[in-house]
This record gives C-alpha cells, sequence and structure tokens, in this order.
C-alpha cells in the first residue's frame, strides 16, 4: 500500500465519487438540513466525526473478528448496530466531557443513526476490500465531501432564498433542481480520474 | 373509494395512491435517486423492499406487545436488518445479475427511511394483518413509483425500454438521464408535475389537499428518517439556539430607555416561540392600549412583569409612543433583527 493509493481514495472518494452528488448516499440531511450554512456546517462537522470514528471500528471489529471467523454475512447487522451505539456513545460522552463540541453537534448526531452515508461508507470499505487504513482514509474522503456538498448547497439556498419561484416548484423540487446543477458541476472532476 | 380502516385493501390502497411513500411523503430519496438508471433495476429495488417492508411490519407488528418502548428502536433496526440479510443472501443466491447491478444498495434498505417509517408509525400501534398489508400496500407504491422514475430515465438516457433498445434511439440518448445529475432532475419534475396538479386541484375545489412535505415549512426534518422518533428533537433544539441568541443580543442592547425592556438572560425557549408565533397580537394590542396586559403577558411572557404597571399608569401616551417607536422588547429585536438584515443585505 503505497502514498498513491491513499492519496488516490482520497481524491477518489471526496470528489470524483462524491457520496452525495454521485452515489445518493445521504440525501435525507442533504435535502432536509441545507436551509442555512450555519446548521450545513454542524451537520457536516458531526457527519464527519461520526464516519471517520465509524470507519475505525468497523474496519478493526471486520478485519479482526467478523472475518477471520468466516461471519462475513453478519455484516449489515453488526455494522449498522455499531453506529447506532457508537452515536449514542459519541452523544453521551460529548456531553460529560466535551460540552462546548456537544452545543455544537448535540443536535445533528441523533440525526445521523440512520444516514446511510454512514454504514455506505463502511459497507464500500468492505466492499471494495480496504485495508483498515485505506479504510480510515475512505471514510474521512467520504465525510468531507458530503461535508463540502451540503455546505455548498446551503449556500446556493441561502442565495435564492428570496428569489421569486413559481409556486409548484418551491421547496423540495427547486432543491432537487439545484443539487442536479451541482452532480453536473461534480461530472466535471471525473476528468481527474 | 371509501374503504374500511385498516382492512388489507384499505391499506394497499392507501400505500400505493394515497398515501405513496415516494411521491407523496418523499421518504426513501437514497435508493429512489440512485437505482433508477432503468426499469429493471427499479422493479428489482422496489420488490426487494417489498419483501423487506412487509416480513419487518409483520415481525414488528407480532412482538408490539412485547418490545419495551424504550429500546424499541434499537429492535426495529435488528429486526429489518436480519430481514434484509436474508433477501441479500436470496437475491445474491438466485438473481446475481441484478444483485451486481444494485450492489451496495441492497444492504442500504437497512437505513432506508421507507421502513423504519413505517414500523414507528404503523406496525408498532396495529394488528400484524393489516401491518403486513400496509407493507406490501408501501412497497408497491414504492415499487410503482420507482419503475416509471426508472422507466423514464432509461428511455430518454439510454433510449431502451427495459433494456430493449428501441431503433437508433440509443445513439441520440442524452446519457445525462442516466447519470447522477439526470436523476435530481427527473424526480424534481416528477414531484414538481404533482405539486401542480394538486395546487390547481385545490384553486379549483377551494380546498387544501393535505400536502406533506413539499412545502417549506418544517422542511428541515421532513425528510429525515429519525423525524416519526425523534419528535421534532431537531426543531425544538434550534428554537432553543435561537432563543439563546436573541437573549444574548438583547442583553448586550443598551437599555437607556425602560429597564423593563432588558430581557432576562435565561428566557425559555417555548415562550419565544409563543412571542414569535404570534406578532398578530401583538400588533392588535398596541392598537388598543387599554388591553394590552393581557394579551401581550399571554404572547410575551418572556417580559418582565415591572413594565405593566408602567403601562396601565399612562395608555394615552404609551399610545403616541408606541406609534413613534416599537415599545416591547418583542418589537425591539424584531426591529433590530431586520436591521441587522438590511446591513447584511447592503454587505452584500
Amino acid at each position: 500500500m503505497s502514498n498513491t493509493t491513499l492519496i488516490s481514495i482520497l481524491i477518489m472518494s471526496m470528489l470524483i465519487n462524491n457520496v452525495v452528488l454521485s452515489q445518493f448516499l445521504g440525501i435525507c440531511p442533504f435535502l432536509g438540513v441545507s436551509k442555512k450554512v450555519d446548521t450545513a456546517s454542524g451537520m457536516g462537522a458531526a457527519v464527519i466525526f461520526v464516519i471517520t470514528l465509524a470507519s475505525i471500528i468497523c474496519g478493526l471489529i471486520y478485519h479482526f473478528i467478523l472475518h477471520p471467523l468466516g461471519l462475513d454475512y453478519l455484516n449489515t447487522i453488526v455494522f449498522i448496530l455499531v453506529i447506532a451505539s457508537l452515536v449514542q456513545f459519541v452523544e453521551m460522552f460529548l456531553k460529560k466531557a466535551m460540552p462546548a463540541l456537544y452545543k455544537a453537534l448535540g443536535v445533528y448526531l441523533p440525526l445521523i443513526t440512520t444516514n446511510c452515508a454512514v454504514l455506505g461508507a463502511v459497507l464500500l470499505n468492505v466492499q471494495n476490500e480496504y485495508s483498515v487504513i485505506q479504510g480510515i482514509v475512505n471514510g474521512i474522503a467520504t465525510s468531507v465531501g458530503f461535508a463540502i456538498s451540503i455546505i455548498i448547497l446551503a449556500g446556493l439556498r441561502e442565495k435564492m432564498q428570496y428569489n421569486r419561484i413559481p409556486k409548484a416548484v418551491q421547496g423540495f423540487p427547486f432543491t432537487m433542481f439545484t443539487a442536479s446543477l451541482m452532480a453536473i458541476a461534480f461530472c466535471g472532476f471525473s476528468g481527474l480520474k | 373509494m371509501n374503504l374500511a380502516e385498516n382492512t388489507p385493501l384499505e391499506r394497499l390502497f392507501n400505500g400505493i395512491v394515497k398515501e405513496n411513500p415516494t411521491l407523496v411523503i418523499v421518504l426513501g430519496m437514497c435508493p429512489t435517486l440512485a437505482v433508477t438508471t432503468s426499469a429493471m433495476n427499479g422493479i428489482g429495488m422496489g420488490l426487494s423492499t417489498t419483501v423487506v417492508l412487509a416480513l419487518a411490519n409483520l415481525f414488528i407488528s407480532l412482538l408490539r406487545n412485547v418490545i419495551p418502548d424504550d429500546i424499541r428502536i434499537p429492535s426495529f433496526i435488528v429486526i429489518i436488518a436480519s430481514f434484509v440479510t436474508m433477501v441479500d443472501m436470496l437475491m445474491q443466491a438466485y438473481t446475481p445479475e441484478l444483485y451486481k447491478s444494485l450492489g451496495i444498495y441492497i444492504p442500504l434498505i437497512v437505513v432506508n427511511c421507507i421502513i423504519f417509517g413505517r414500523a414507528e408509525a404503523y406496525a408498532y400501534k396495529n394488528k400484524p394483518l393489516a401491518s403486513f398489508f400496509d407493507g406490501i400496500g408501501m412497497g408497491l407504491g414504492f415499487t410503482l413509483a420507482i419503475t416509471v422514475m426508472g422507466f423514464i430515465r432509461e428511455l430518454i438516457g439510454s433510449g431502451a425500454i427495459f433494456g430493449n433498445p428501441i431503433g437508433s434511439l440509443p445513439e441520440y440518448a442524452p446519457a445525462i438521464f442516466v447519470m447522477a445529475p439526470g436523476a435530481f432532475l427527473v424526480l424534481a419534475i416528477m414531484i414538481t408535475i404533482r405539486a401542480h396538479i394538486i395546487n390547481t386541484i385545490e384553486a379549483r375545489k377551494g380546498i387544501r389537499l393535505p400536502v406533506t412535505h413539499t412545502d417549506e415549512e418544517g422542511s428541515e426534518c421532513s425528510s429525515c428518517a429519525m423525524r416519526m422518533s425523534c419528535a421534532g428533537k431537531f426543531q425544538k433544539v434550534e428554537a432553543m439556539m435561537k432563543a439563546d441568541k436573541e437573549a444574548k443580543a438583547a442583553a448586550a442592547k443598551p437599555t437607556d430607555t425602560k429597564p423593563a425592556d432588558t430581557k432576562p438572560a435565561d428566557v425559555k425557549p417555548a415562550d419565544t416561540k409563543a412571542a414569535d408565533a404570534k406578532p398578530a397580537d401583538v400588533k392588535t394590542a398596541e392598537e388598543k392600549p387599554a388591553d394590552v396586559e393581557p394579551v401581550d403577558a399571554k404572547a410575551a411572557d418572556a417580559k418582565p412583569a415591572e413594565e405593566k404597571p408602567e403601562e396601565a399608569e399612562s395608555p394615552e401616551n404609551k399610545k403616541k409612543e408606541e406609534s413613534a417607536a416599537p415599545q416591547s422588547a418583542l418589537e425591539r429585536l424584531k426591529a433590530m433583527k431586520t436591521a441587522d438584515e438590511a446591513e447584511k443585505e447592503a454587505n452584500k
């Protein structure tokens, strides 16, 4: 495993295969929590935090427990339980140890449990047969990609808040149109391959 | 159609038409966008989700008296994940091609908002048979919606119907429709058309149809899988943060004219929310100073009580002053906010 592969994983997961705009994972928070840049960056930070931790823990569990014992078919159940309890623990830990960080992230943590980006990133690590280190890099890159796209969308929505929009397009469809244009822009990154 | 509540047929109708999960409730967006590159993928994804949904609903409904309230969410997750694993393995064995093209999205059925939402909203509270058919109805509604979407994308994007290319159409097909941007675009257009139809019906009949989440209000939580269980926690905390901010702003503001205007720093969020929600009340109160005390106290609990006697002393003067400058703390905050916003706009 050389440094080049790590860097290519980083670029691939962050920009080319952007988790939201080309893999459609984590669409729910992407559309739901992108009204203001403040909340969007809070959500992005919380996702970075959780995905990084989840890919470390799930990577270790997979490589040292599930795979050696031939229990690969339990992946989904184990990972989702690990993520759900991880989110709970992180919430409790932050509440006690780092109240400031808890105040910043606390709102978003419970929303992340069923964010498919977390489970998706962990499952992709297994599917692509990444080692633990590669998995962690992939997790970080995926979540940074998520943060980038949600913050851009929130910025766009803030700017366009006072625009005149036909009634039928208001709200959800309008956000989808914006996301579509963003996805076209992100298609350009596939030239980086 | 008038069907008795909670009968199998009513449940099917409800899932497919009345509360179609994709088009009406706007749930389960991730698979909807991801796997609809062809109609066949849509059917495969839809049917596997239907199986998981029906079985998970059935089991959760059977176990609803056994599962304690506090740990119901982990229990749901385990039940759903078990069925998803079963479906995953069955598909790997019997439909390897479909399994390959759906890829990671099959295990991701676990976190599909539709399944979790139905478990929480329906199966946990209703009888097994009705829950089972609710699952089938919802699943078929989902299947229908994503198959139609897959059909459209496949037809435009790769010029084929169910994998059969039509003449020389594939040569001219804009491939962007089977790529990522096309997914957003097609879904946006579909929901726009639906919203337009609903708006037209509403305008013609003069009624308000129960539009669920396409409106701006409450859209923060609308597409989140956890919103059923978090019960608006997100919005509550956001309101709390807002109240904190306002309290700080009020404390920072020099108390020039009236000591009554200083807001206590520990403003309760609910109060400020109530105050925010009733700007109309405050205005009417201003117009009729005689009525000021009861309405104001109700609308803005955050205001200290000292203001009352002062207002009672000279209602006439008050009226004049009020017309000149915003009086209550609430009004002043609002004015401040608008000023801030105007400043921001100017800076831009």
